[in-house]
Parts: structure tokens; C-alpha cells; sequence
């Protein structure tokens, strides 16, 4: 009961963050890399506003201003080695400066040692299973049936009277609040890719190989993502939604999945 | 360019992946010459992930989660895989391993992912796989995940003269 | 101002004795280089209109949230039809379409090397794109796994599968052939006196496309060879089962793809440098420079590849050393945006549709390159990666960049190809229009990227509906902008305009202003003289 109230209001938290902040720009998202990766978004993205206004600003200025129309009599100019040594130096040092952070951030994001919990996420054609390593947890995780019937062509159901539609999941991954999860990633048929905007993480899920990445949630929520490497008919439905809980919550709830029929320790639950 | 794209990139590519792990390939023949130093003061974390691909007929997972291992020790692992058809079939076991830096310091002896397994109807099985860690491992890792997905090899020709071929 | 002269007597003279075969002969056994210059333009315009209506109908079911018009399987055969057919039916042939016409009057040279072989190139591609148009009619459907045709996925294509292999290596071949008689062309046949710095931009930057495409096209047979192989012959390059991998896949493809991307913008880059310095009446700035960037640029298309694949688990030194070599080809792209910027610069300019177009790629081409930078940064990247940021991304880059580019080349030389002006007002309306609906269509798509939408989804959730709409209403606003395209150059070529000047232009650089307009049907008999060794430098 309480999991059912925890779950709503959150549902509605995750809903009204989901229309303020995901209109123009990436989530800042609610791990520490996430932010950063943020910031690195935005300075790079500043960087080029920056570098549009003077590139054109003179272009702009060379429209107006050296226009025949206005009796501009065209000089006849064509090299200037020093323009050329300044206009190759200043963009080099630009791309020095936006790299330091880039790779120092990529170094962040490629450490999973020493993980809280480790999920091994498969991707099926059309969903998902996660396996808690080491917990006997074990579930698929697919489109929620509201957005099932919503949609077929035809259906008749208006897409926007379904809550969260097409990201919305019977059975979200649960995690608890700032643990590393590591995520290690396969796949049971083609090429899948895991991707939660606000978590900062996206990884292929390959047949036959084994990826890892991981993050770590600040704040209790729920974040919704969908598969980003097409793979096949359903590719557009099999949404993911990740549920970040209180510890203590997360953990009744994980001895509440050890009895649950839907688990099996193999994963061969279809 | 034709015939090369064609016959010089994929060993171009498994050399390549070899020298730098890409794609977590681990070796796929017996390594036979593995003196090493025992490194006791290292312990290091490895777990098992096991698949199985496309609905494949069989149940499969590791004997044990994992295991606390020590850097050049030879280890043995089991697996257990059991047959859920009725009918005769084959399974290829294909192993990964992450972080793929680690790829090349795992060393496998011995593997039941070497060759094709046989299984008879509803049959189950103990595989092994031993192996060590070299001791040369970069010391920034301290987990390894080695994963193993299991194909149905039963409709390929020659699954084991494939295996081989194709990686040497 | 003009510093060429070309052989009076070879200009003026009519050729009596070569005029061109009367009907149908004249194209199926096609060897002069204008007639395969035209067809190729046709055909790659029709397969533009082609690919442009499955984009329409991408739009069109993209316009709300809900399934409406098609299901998703459909969905995905349209994607996959809309890029394979632009890439390699539309932009592609467009630019041999005007190597083939331009390359040999720009050089002065006669026609092209190897006339027999350019007809075969030609005929090649109404087969391949014919193979590769049926099979929307097979069991199965047409080829849906995307034009990137990753495996396993693409193995689940129906009946098409081997027919999607076999027209890719009919278009491979095809371009194979182009490029060579491109090379050979540029490397045999200039005038006396063309010295290899010596020559038009547009000229250049086709010769370093023509190596690329020999560097890559075999490539991306040999992928596709190998999947055909993994399909039918028991071998598993891309199946983990036999000890394969998939991702293999992804890099040798994208070792093709990225010079491929090259490969379509060069040229437009060729392009835009022959017609700013025309309407600005000053010479190019940078000539030279303007060559090495270039060729830095197809240098780097070759180690860059792994950027289409920062998400496929690659290890981290990987990822630094494609990370930092992607952000370096900012420089000599920023090189040439600043060298053409510095043409302008105290230019005395008039804006004609040509350069409307080139002002058009410059601000827009220039703003694809800003958010391919954006996409060289890994961790920002991996927000990034196959959103619709990406498709925003590759849009801007491709339509206002390369089809852009073939505007205004075809603006810039029909007057030389009918003889006739086509109408400018009608002109620089359809650029108008062009300009606001490609940013009304592409524009939008960065936010939805950023905001968390896939790329190649039927379907999304109602929180995208907005920025949707606008893409879509924007994208069909451009392919009816285009039916006015259509229209001018008909008017042209029936001749409707004002009779061309041999210049057509205020007095603009290049051996191909010095023929008569029309170009006759045959030119350049004889080579022309240079006569000042400053002309292109």
C-alpha cells in the first residue's frame, strides 16, 4: 500500500519534472555525472554561440556592407598568411580548452569499480529483463498496457489521455538512492541500446557480449528512457522506466520480489 | 580494396581487438604455457553472467554468482546447462568479458566453450571452465564480469570448425 | 578582370560533323559527357523526389503521437528506403551528375576520359535503384534495419535481404567507375598550363571525393559481401554463435560511412568556392589553403570512424583517441568557413539565386558543423547519440549543406547547359522558401533530441507532440518548395528565359565562361591557353 502512494506521487513528480524540463534543452538529471555532463553540453554549446556571433557577425556585416547595390567596389585580395596562422591557432585552442573537462568527465564514467548493486539488463525483442546480480531477483519489463491498447492504428484512444504514454512499463527497474548500480548490459537477439536522459547513461546491448556502465541517483524519482539503437518492429515500444527508492523502501521491496512467482533465477521467464 | 575489405579486415579486426580487448573477446583455444606468479595480495572480484540467445532451448546460469579470486591462481568454474527440449541439440557457449581492458589477462586452460556442447533431450549438464588471471592485470580494475551466452548451434554446419576458424 | 582566353577558332566554329544521334540512341549509347551529366542530374532529381516522399510520409505519421497512416514495420522500411535512396540515388549521382558536365569544361578538356565506361556507370543505376525499388513489394517488405543495416538485425529482412546486397554493389559499382574516370580525367586531361594548384576548386575538391570513393566503396561491399555470406553460406563474421561479432560490423561500415559523409559535402564545398568569389567579384581567398583543408579533411574521414559509436562499449583509450581526432577536423573546416567568409569581405557582392543558395550552405552548413562538434564531446555524446539531436545534426549538414550546394551549382550553370537565364525572381523565391522550411522542418528536431526522443520511432510520447508538428509541417512546406524547382529549371530548359551571355556571370574566372551559351555539344577540341599563370591562385 504504502509502495502504491510512494509509486503515485512520484509518477506525478516524474510527470510534472518530465513537461518543465524536457522542452529545449538536455535534463540536467539527477546524478552527479549527469550534471556534469550537462555542463559540458552547455559550455561547448556556449563556445559555439560564441564563435557563431563573431563567424556571423562578419558575414552578416560583409552582407550589408559590401554590397554592390551600395556602390562597394570590390579590392582584390585572395591571401594573408597571418589570417590564415590565426584563424588555425584560435580554433585549436578552443578545442584544447572544451577537451580537458570532456575526457576528465569520460574518465568518471568509464569507473564502475566498487558498485552497491550490480543489474544485469538483456535486451529482448521488445523489452527488457533485469536480474538483480546475486539477489535471485530476475523480471522482464514491458510496455505498460494502457499504452498497449493506445497504440495500435485504430485503437480510438487519444494518446494524450494515456498517462506517460509509450513511457510508462509494468514492471520498472527498482534501485535504491545513491547506491552505484552497474548496469551490464547483453542482449538475446539484435543490437539494443539502454538509454535514461536524466541518468546520464546510454549503452549498447550487444548478443554475445558483455557491456557495463553505471550511475548513481541523488534523488528519488522516477526516470523514464527509451531504447536508442533501432532493433526491429517494436524498437519505438520498449520503454525504459527506472525507479530510484529510498533505501529501507527498496529494500522491502526487494524481499518482496524474492517470493514473487515472476522471478526465476534463471531468467527464462517469458 | 574489394578483396581486402573482405579477407584482410576481419583478422585485421580480431588482431586488433586482441591487442586492446575491444569487445571483451577472451581467447578461444587453450592457453597451455601459463606460469605465473601468484599475486596473494590482490583479491579480485569475479562474477558470472550467463544468457541464453534467442529463446535458445535450454536453462543455463552459473553454479556460483561469482567468486573472490587472486591474480595468477588457476581456478575452476562451473556451469549448468540442461537441455528443455525434447530433442537432440547443440549449444555454443560464447564468452565476453568486461571491463573489455581485462579481456586479455583472462586465461582459459580449459573451457567448455572451446568446442560445441551435446546435449540429448531434457539432458543437463556440468560444464567447467579453468582458467587464471595474469597477474600483469592493470591494477585500476578490481572487478571482472565474465559472461557467457549460449547459441543454438545445432542447424550450423560445423559449429566447431566455425569457432575455430574464424578466430583462429 | 578575366585572365583566360581560349582558342578562338575551336569556340565559334560550328562542328558540323558531330552533332548529336536523333532519339533514344543518343542516351542509351550515351558518351558524351553533357548528355550523361543531364541524365545523371534527372535521375538523381527523380530519385530526390523519390526519396523525398517517403520522407513526407515519415512526416506525416510523425505529426501527432498515435499510429495514424502506416505500422511500424512500414515505419521502419521508410527510414531505411528514405536514406538509402538519398544518399546513394540522390545526392551522390547529383554530384557526378555536374563532374561529369563541369570537370571537362572547367580543365578544358574535351570530354571525359573514358567515355564507354562513364556510359556504364550511368546505366548502372536505374537497375540498381529499380532492384532496390522492388522490393517494397516483396514478402517481408523492403530492407527495415535501418540504412546503417547493422546485423543481426538487418538478418531478419525478409526476401529483400539479398537484393538490398546486390543493388548496394550495383551503386558501388557505379560510383567506382565515376570516381575513377573522375581521376583520370583530372590527372590526364587539363589544358596546357594547369598545373595541379592551378585548378578550380570545384575541380579539386572532386578529385579528393573521387579517391575517397575508391578508398571506401569497396569497403562497404566488402560488409555487405559478408553479410550475404553470414545469410546464406554458414560463414558468421557478424554472429557472435560462430564466434563473430556484430560490432565488427559497425566499425568497417562506419569506416566506409564517415569519408562517405565527406564524400557528399566536398563537392558542395567545390561548389560554394567557385560561386562566392563570382558574386563577389574577388578572387578566392586562401586557394590554396582552401586545398589542404580539404585534403586534411579526407585524411581525418579515415581515423574518426569509431565517433558514429561512442555508445557500443569501446575502451576508454579508444574513445579519447575519436574523441580528439573528431574535434580536430573542426580546424580545417573552420578554415574554409573563414576563407570563404574572407572572400566576401570587401567583395562588391550581388545576390542572385546561386549565391543566395552558397550564403544559405555557409550560415546553415556552418550550424551543422557546430552541433557536429557538440557531438565529438564523448560524455555529451552519449547523451546525444541516435536522438533526434543526431538527426538534426546529419539534416542540417546534408540538406542545407549538400543539396544546398547542388541548388546553387544548378542555378549557377544552367544558363551555360540551356543557353537561357531561368527566371531569378522564381529563383530566389524557391530559396526563400527552401531556407525557412528546412530550418522549420530541422531545426525543432535539436530539441526533441535533447530532450530525450529516439531517432527511428514510429510513435513517441505526447510530450513531444509540439516540436513534431512544426518538423513536419516545415518538411512538407519543403518538398512542395521543391515542385517550384522543378518548374524554373523547366522553364529554363525550354528555353522561356532571357538568351545567356557566353560569361552568364559579371565577368566570372574559369575556363567554362569562355564557351558559347549553350555549351555546344562537343568543346574544347583543341586545349585552351592559359594565358596568365595567376588565373586560379
Amino acid at each position: 500500500m504504502i509502495r502504491k502512494i510512494y509509486m503515485g506521487v512520484f509518477a506525478l513528480l516524474g510527470a510534472a519534472n518530465a513537461n518543465a524540463d524536457w522542452t529545449l534543452n538536455m535534463p540536467k538529471g539527477v546524478t552527479e555525472l549527469s550534471a556534469e555532463t550537462y555542463e559540458i553540453h552547455m559550455v561547448v554549446f556556449w563556445w559555439c554561440v560564441g564563435i557563431a556571433v563573431v563567424v556571423f557577425g562578419a558575414m552578416i556585416y560583409s552582407i550589408f556592407a559590401h554590397r554592390k547595390s551600395k556602390g562597394a567596389v570590390a579590392s582584390n585580395f585572395s591571401h594573408s598568411i597571418t589570417a590564415e596562422i590565426i584563424w588555425t591557432v584560435i580554433p585549436v585552442v578552443i578545442l584544447l580548452i572544451m577537451a580537458v573537462p570532456s575526457a576528465e568527465l569520460l574518465i568518471k564514467l568509464e569507473d564502475t569499480r566498487d558498485p552497491d548493486l550490480t543489474v544485469v539488463v538483456t535486451g529482448y525483442q521488445w523489452k527488457w529483463h533485469y536480474r538483480y546480480q546475486g539477489e535471485d531477483v530476475a523480471f522482464y519489463s514491458s510496455l505498460a498496457r494502457a499504452s498497449v491498447a493506445a497504440r495500435r492504428r485504430g485503437s480510438g484512444i487519444d494518446p494524450e489521455t494515456v498517462e506517460n504514454y509509450l513511457l510508462e512499463v509494468d514492471k520498472p527497474l527498482v534501485v535504491p538512492k545513491g547506491a552505484k548500480v552497474r548496469i551490464l548490459l547483453t542482449s538475446n537477439d539484435v543490437v539494443h541500446s539502454w538509454w535514461v536522459p536524466e541518468l546520464a547513461i546510454k549503452k549498447d546491448a550487444v548478443p554475445g557480449f558483455i557491456n557495463e556502465t553505471w550511475f548513481s541517483a541523488d534523488v528519488v524519482g522516477v526516470y523514464r528512457g527509451q531504447c536508442a539503437e533501432l532493433s526491429g518492429m517494436d524498437h519505438g515500444y520498449m520503454p525504459i522506466v527506472v525507479e530510484v527508492l529510498e533505501e529501507d523502501v527498496y529494500n522491502e521491496w526487494l524481499d518482496r520480489q524474492k517470493g514473487s512467482p515472476n522471478v526465476a533465477a534463471d531468467g527464462d521467464v517469458r | 580494396m574489394f578483396l581486402f575489405g573482405v579477407f584482410a579486415l576481419p583478422p585485421l579486426y580480431d588482431v586488433f581487438c586482441e591487442v586492446t580487448g575491444l569487445g571483451g573477446k577472451t581467447n578461444s583455444v587453450a592457453m597451455t604455457n601459463v606460469d605465473d606468479v601468484i599475486d596473494e595480495s590482490r583479491e579480485l572480484k569475479l562474477e558470472f553472467v550467463t544468457t541464453v540467445n534467442q529463446y535458445a532451448p535450454w536453462e543455463f546460469r552459473a553454479a556460483e554468482d561469482g567468486m573472490k579470486i587472486h591474480p595468477g591462481q588457476l581456478y575452476e568454474a562451473t556451469f549448468l546447462a540442461r537441455n528443455t527440449s525434447n530433442s537432440h541439440k547443440i549449444a555454443q557457449a560464447v564468452p565476453s568479458v568486461s571491463p573489455s581492458s581485462a579481456a586479455k589477462y583472462l586465461k582459459k586452460l580449459e573451457c567448455f566453450c572451446f568446442t560445441a556442447q551435446e546435449f540429448t533431450a531434457g539432458e543437463e549438464k556440468e560444464m567447467a571452465v579453468r582458467f587464471l588471471i595474469d597477474s600483469d592485470l592493470p591494477e585500476y580494475i578490481d572487478t571482472i564480469t565474465l559472461s557467457y551466452t549460449l547459441f543454438d548451434a545445432t542447424n550450423f554446419a560445423a559449429p566447431v570448425t566455425v569457432s575455430q576458424d574464424s578466430r583462429r | 578582370m578575366s585572365t583566360i582566353v581560349a582558342d578562338d577558332h575551336d569556340l565559334h566554329v560550328d562542328h558540323s560533323h558531330d552533332g548529336p544521334v536523333k532519339g533514344w540512341r543518343r542516351w542509351v549509347y550515351a558518351t558524351n559527357h553533357k548528355d550523361i551529366g543531364t541524365m545523371y542530374l534527372i535521375f538523381s532529381l527523380a530519385m530526390f523526389f523519390s526519396g523525398g516522399l517517403m520522407a513526407l510520409i515519415i512526416r506525416t505519421e510523425l505529426f501527432t503521437p498515435g499510429l495514424q497512416f502506416i505500422d511500424p514495420a512500414f515505419f521502419n522500411q521508410m527510414t531505411t528506403m528514405h536514406a538509402l535512396i538519398m544518399v546513394f540515388g540522390a545526392v551522390m549521382p547529383a554530384f557526378v551528375g555536374l563532374a561529369n558536365w563541369m570537370i571537362p569544361l572547367m580543365i578544358g578538356a574535351p570530354d571525359m576520359a573514358l567515355p564507354r565506361m562513364n556510359n556504364w556507370s550511368f546505366w548502372i543505376l536505374p537497375v540498381a535503384f529499380s532492384i532496390l525499388g522492388s522490393t517494397l513489394l516483396m514478402p517481408g517488405g523492403a530492407p527495415a534495419s535501418g540504412w546503417t543495416m547493422y546485423p543481426p538485425l538487418v538478418l531478419q529482412t525478409g526476401d529483400a535481404f539479398p537484393f538490398l546486397i546486390f543493388s548496394i554493389h550495383l551503386m558501388g559499382l557505379s560510383s567506382i567507375m565515376g570516381a575513377i574516370n573522375v581521376i583520370v580525367t583530372i590527372i590526364n586531361m587539363r589544358a596546357p598550363d594547369m598545373t595541379l594548384l592551378k585548378m578550380p576548386m570545384f575541380v579539386w575538391t572532386w578529385l579528393i571525393t573521387a579517391y575517397l570513393l575508391l578508398a571506401v566503396m569497396p569497403v562497404l561491399a566488402g560488409a555487405v559481401t559478408m553479410l550475404l555470406t553470414d545469410q546464406f553460406f554458414g560463414t558468421s563474421f557478424f554472429l557472435a554463435a560462430g564466434g563473430g561479432d556484430p560490432v565488427m560490423f559497425q566499425h568497417i561500415f562506419w569506416f566506409f560511412g564517415h569519408p562517405e559523409v565527406y564524400i557528399m559535402i566536398l563537392p558542395a564545398f567545390g561548389v560554394v568556392s567557385e560561386i562566392i568569389p563570382t558574386f563577389a567579384r574577388k578572387p578566392l581567398f586562401g586557394h590554396d589553403s582552401m586545398v589542404y583543408a580539404a585534403s586534411s579533411i579526407a585524411f581525418l574521414s579515415f581515423i574518426v570512424w569509431a565517433h558514429h559509436m561512442f555508445t557500443v562499449g569501446m575502451p576508454l583509450t579508444g574513445q579519447m583517441f575519436f574523441m580528439f581526432a573528431t574535434m580536430l577536423i573542426a580546424v580545417p573546416t573552420g578554415v574554409k568557413v573563414f576563407n570563404w567568409t574572407a572572400t566576401m569581405w570587401k567583395g562588391s557582392m550581388t545576390f542572385e539565386t546561386p549565391m543566395l543558395f552558397s550564403l544559405g550552405f555557409l550560415f546553415l552548413f556552418t550550424i551543422g558543423g557546430f552541433s557536429g562538434l557538440m557531438l565529438a564531446i564523448v560524455p555529451a555524446d552519449i547523451q546525444y547519440h541516435d536522438s533526434y539531436f543526431v538527426v538534426a545534426h546529419f539534416h542540417y549538414v546534408l540538406v542545407p549543406g549538400s543539396i544546398f550546394g547542388l541548388m546553387a551549382a544548378v542555378y549557377y550553370w544552367l544558363p551555360k547547359w540551356t543557353g537561357h537565364y531561368y527566371n531569378e525572381r522564381q529563383g530566389q523565391i524557391h530559396f526563400w522558401l527552401s531556407t525557412i522550411f528546412v530550418n522549420m522542418t530541422f531545426f525543432p528536431m535539436h530539441f526533441l533530441g535533447l530532450a530525450g526522443m529516439p531517432r527511428r520511432i514510429p510513435d513517441y510520447s505526447t510530450q513531444f507532440s509540439d516540436f513534431n508538428s512544426v518538423a513536419s509541417i516545415g518538411a512538407i512546406g519543403f518538398g512542395l518548395s521543391q515542385l517550384l524547382f522543378v518548374y524554373i529549371v523547366y522553364q529554363c530548359a525550354q528555353k522561356k528565359g532571357p538568351k545567356a551571355t557566353t560569361a552568364v556571370w559579371d565577368n566570372p574566372q574559369g575556363l567554362e565562361w569562355t564557351v558559347p551559351s549553350p555549351a555546344p555539344y562537343h568543346t574544347f577540341d583543341t586545349p585552351p591557353r592559359i594565358t596568365s599563370s595567376t588565373a586560379f591562385s
